[in-house]
Order: C-alpha cells, then structure tokens, then sequence
C-alpha cells in the first residue's frame, strides 16, 4: 500500500518535471520566431522605443512594403523557387531511375560504381568547393541559372542510395513478369517501379526542396549580380545595406522562413520519418 | 573474355548505362574530378588569375608552422565543437526522452522542437543577430537585465561572439537531434520496460538501466552527426561575424576552420592555400568518421 502511494507520487513529480521542461523549451523555440514575426509589423518609433514590447500598438506593413519596394524580392524568390524546384525535379527522377539499375540490373562495375557513389557521402563540401567554383567560371556559368542549378544536380549520391534500398525489396518477379509481357526497360521503371516507390519519392523531393531553398554556401560563391540572388543569399545582403532598418530585415527573415514552415506543416509526417529512418538533414 | 563477347555484354547492359549516365557525368563533373583536383591545387600556389604554380609542401608546412590565424581557427573550431556537441546531444535526449512519455500534446512538442530544423540557418542566424542586438534594443539583454544581470555585448566582444554562435546553433540543432533519439526509443521493446516494472523499478531506474544502456547505438550516432556538422560550421559565422569583407568577429574571436577556408579562398583568392586548409578538414573528419565506426559496430547486446 505504502509501496503503491510511492509510485504515484514519484510518477506525479516526473510528470510535472516533464511538463514544466517541455513547455519552458517550447517557449525558448518559439521566442525568436515571435520576435521576428512581431518585429516585422512594428513601426520604426516602436523598435526604438523603451523597453522592448511583444504588443504592437499599431501593426503596420511598412516592413514589408519596403522590402518589396527597396529590393527586387519578387525575384528573389523566384529564383529560390525555380532553381530549388528544378533540381528536384531532376534529383527525384535521376535518383530513382539510377536507383533502379543499381538495385534491380547487373552490370559491368555496378557494384565498384555504387562504392564511389557511397564514399562521395563522406567527402565535406569545403573540398568540392573550390575547384567547383573554378570549373563553373571556366563554363562562363557564374551568375546564372545553370551555374546555381546544374551542379547541385550532382549531389544525388544519397538519394540513388535511399532508391536502391527501396527498389532492392520489390520482388523480381513483377519485373519478370513486366518483361514477359514486352515492356521496355524504361516502361517496366515507369509503370512498375515508380508507383512502388511513392513514398521514398515524395520524401526525397521535400527534403531536396527543403535544402535547396536554404541552400546558402554555393549561391554565396558564384552569385555576384544583384538580380540573380536567391532569397537566403538576399536575406544577408539586406542584413548588412539596410542593418539598420531592423523591421525591414526581420520581414526579410519571414519571407525567407514562412514557406519551408508551411511545407512542413503539410508535409509532417514525411519529414519526420525520412529524417528517422535515414538521418537525413532538412 | 574477348572483345566480341564484352561489346555484345554492353549492348544488353545498355539501359542500365543510360538509367545512370546523367547523374554520372554530372557527379564526375561536379563531385568526383574536383576532390582530385583540389587535392593537386594544395601544392600550388594559386591565384585564379595566373596559372598554379607547383610549390610542393609549402602550404602545408606554412599552415602548420606559421599561420597563427590557423592556429586561432582550430583552437575556436574545438572549443565549438566541445560546447555544442555533448550539451546539444545532452539536451535533446533529454527532450527526446520526456516526448515519449505518456503525455499529452506529443505532437505538438514534436513540431515546436522541430521548427528550426527546417529553417534556413542564414534565417536563423539573422533572427538571433536581432535577438542578440546592443543595450537598448535586444530582446536578451533586455530579459537579462530585467533578471537583475549586467547586459552582455554579445557579438560585439571577442569573448562572448563564439559563445553566442553556439548557444544559437544548439538551439537550432535540438529538433534534428531528438527525432533521431525518438527513432530510437521506438526500438527498444517494451517488453524490457514490463520487466523492470514487475522487479519494482520506477521512472529513473527504468531510464538509467533500461533506456539509456539500450540507447548506446542512437547517442554513438546522433553524437558523430553532430560532430561533423559542428565540425564544419559557416553559415552562422559567416552572417552573425561577416559583412563587408570580414568575417570571424572581433579580434577573430569566431573564425572557425572553414570561416578561415572560405576567407582564404574567396575573398583573398588564394586557392591552393585554401585547398590545402580543406584538406586538412578533410582529414580530421575523415579519421573521427572512422573512429566512431568502430564504435558504432561494438553494439550493446541485450
């Protein structure tokens, strides 16, 4: 009985120990995110007003309409929206198709190939960096839309792999059989495989996009022309010309976040499986 | 196997080929050639206006023996690491541990944690920049002063940059890491759990010789991850120190080892330096990767 009265009350104190830790964390997460949200709708005589206040007393979107207005934003996300897209497009469908052949044909060096490709995991960006940024200067590629997307075309290592360990677990025998009714190679990934590998398909794109769009390293080395930055590029730009303008920065900063929340929210379920059984980062 | 017979192999071969020619090229290209060819440039000198030119050892023996801002970055690159790692893999295990709970609103704390994770880190770092603001506009010293403590300069003093950068990237890492500990929790079975109970075990005896012991593989993991990506902090430093050419804060209080390579090779242009520095990146990643294989490989069994 004593016994018993113990082990609620030691479960009550854990419970309310639990709580107060999550919810002292949760406040910690969403500070900054309701700091620059409330920042960005202040008007200029708030900000500089003391002490600090999470109340606006009159929301305004200056903050934005000089964002818009001071700098060609508009631009600026579509050229996050399009490169970003562009190479998922091309990751996804490059992926599963290479993905495909390693997993399911046998061919001269597939298995030296996928070690390479394996290996290349390892290998940080700082070594691929410079003579990348050479190699697209030599193309003439620097400050274009080629020079952003075509090489990060070629980081689909991870993603061939993920399709492989997929692809390698559907039965021989539905391609078999695809094959003995006369489907062509590219049929049998078209119509059997592809509507087999959905999810892995639907993950690899979000993640892709995810890290496209805050991509930030390689716009920063080969993008020197205002009108071809991409929004995360922007977004340090405007920090250092318009520092000043705090509210105008800090809408800059919702511009640049409010899209990748949205696609989690939706996307969820996905992001958090793919990051659990791969270790894949957003 | 004669020529015949391998060409006629090619042809029935030939789909494989072409399922993945294009990302091959592109990855030779782009992934591939440009390791070696860094590899060579780390013994020139190299301008990007003249051609390298081979001098052997010199930037290796340089960094090594003569470049005390190399020495700097190192040192700031391992107090970074040192911080953020075990508290980032400290704290979130924890947090991973008190989700899986019987609790309400799992979900919800799931996403709130999660949030930064999807979050550009140059968005981040913006935000913190603000949060992180002088006397009289920042929100921190604001709090801080309320609490009845001294304001802080936070980016503005060369003692407190580098911390400041890490308190943010442990706050920004959280979320990654405790999804890959919660994936882990799920594997432990639950029989495990019913066993120490009818043995009379309660919340923290569970937790220290159940969960934590059966967990080793996950921490050995998420703690390797967080080590690399530690290992090769930029961004942060880049926006929160950077602007107008220089980058690393006061006095280089911040410049970590890839802030110095970036500062190297693209604002000085001097490439072969640089890709000697990556090199070395390389290499210390390289061998802890290894290292914690074997690690990774002595599984606890149970």
């Amino acid at each position: 009985m004593w016994h018993e009265l113990n082990m609620r009350k030691d479960a009550l104190t854990v419970k309310l120990f639990i709580y107060t830790f999550l919810i002292a964390g949760a406040v910690t997460m969403v500070l900054p995110y309701l700091w620059m949200f409330i920042t960005s709708i202040k008007p200029l005589e708030e900000i500089q007003s003391y002490p600090p206040s999470f109340l606006v007393k009159n929301p305004t979107f200056e903050p934005y309409e000089d964002l818009f207005r001071l700098v060609p934003m508009i631009r600026y996300i579509f050229n996050s929206l399009f490169v970003a897209g562009a190479i998922t497009l091309f990751n996804v469908f490059a992926a599963s198709l290479a993905g495909y052949a390693f997993a399911k044909h046998k061919f001269w060096g597939r298995d030296k190939l996928f070690f390479i490709l394996l290996g290349s995991l390892m290998i940080p960006w700082q070594v691929n960096i410079i003579p990348g940024f050479i190699i697209v200067k030599t193309l003439g590629w620097l400050n274009t839309y080629r020079g952003l997307i075509i090489p990060s075309m070629a980081c689909c290592a991870f993603g061939i792999f993920l399709n492989r360990q997929y692809i390698s677990s559907i039965p021989d025998d539905l391609i078999d059989t695809a094959k003995i009714d006369g489907c062509s190679e590219f049929m049998i990934y078209r119509h059997v495989i592809l509507p087999l590998i959905k999810p892995v398909v639907a993950t690899l794109a979000i993640f892709t996009f995810i890290q496209q769009w805050n991509n930030f390293v390689w716009p920063l080395v080969i993008i020197h022309t205002s009108d071809m930055r991409t929004v995360p590029l922007a977004l340090t730009v405007l920090t250092g010309q318009f520092g000043a303008n705090f509210a105008m920065v800090m809408a800059g900063a919702v511009v640049a976040t409010l899209p990748m929340l949205v696609v989690y929210l939706v996307f969820q379920k996905y992001i958090i499986k793919g990051i659990a059984m791969t270790g894949l980062k957003g | 196997m004669d020529k015949k017979e391998f060409f006629a192999q090619l042809r029935r071969q030939k789909w494989s080929y072409i399922f993945i020619s294009v990302p091959f090229l592109l990855f030779f290209i782009f992934q591939l050639a440009p390791v070696f060819i860094s590899f060579l440039w780390s013994f020139t000198e190299y301008d990007v206006v003249h051609p390298p030119k081979f001098i052997g050892l010199d930037n290796y023996i340089n960094i090594f023996t003569n470049d005390p801002l190399f020495r700097k970055s190192v040192i700031n690159t391992i107090i970074y690491v040192v911080g953020v790692v075990p508290l980032g893999v400290c704290l979130s295990l924890v947090l991973a541990v008190a989700i899986d709970q019987k609790i309400k609103f799992k979900n919800f704390f799931k996403s709130i944690f999660f949030l930064p994770t999807v979050t550009a880190i140059v968005a981040v770092s913006v935000i913190w920049k603000w949060l992180y603001a002088g006397e009289k506009y920042g929100l921190f010293n604001y709090l801080i002063m309320k609490l009845g403590f001294q304001p802080v300069d936070w980016l503005a003093s060369p003692i407190w940059t580098l911390p400041s950068i890490m308190i943010m990237s442990i706050w920004a890492g959280l979320g990654y890491s405790m999804i890959l500990f919660l994936a882990g929790l799920q594997t432990i079975p639950q029989v495990m759990y019913e066993m120490a109970e009818i043995d009379g075990a309660g919340f923290w005896c569970k937790l220290f010789h159940v969960t934590l012991p059966l967990l080793k593989p996950t921490i050995v993991f998420v703690s390797m991850m967080s080590f690399i990506f530690s290992f090769q902090v930029f961004e942060q430093v880049y926006v929160m120190t950077g602007g107008d050419g220089a980058i690393g804060g006061v006095l280089n209080s911040a410049l970590t080892m890839v802030a110095y390579l970036y500062d190297k090779g693209f604002t000085k242009f001097q490439m072969g330096y640089a890709s000697a520095l990556a090199y070395i990146i390389f290499f210390c990643v390289f061998i802890f990767t290894m290292l914690n294989k074997r690690l990774i490989k002595s599984r606890v069994e149970y």
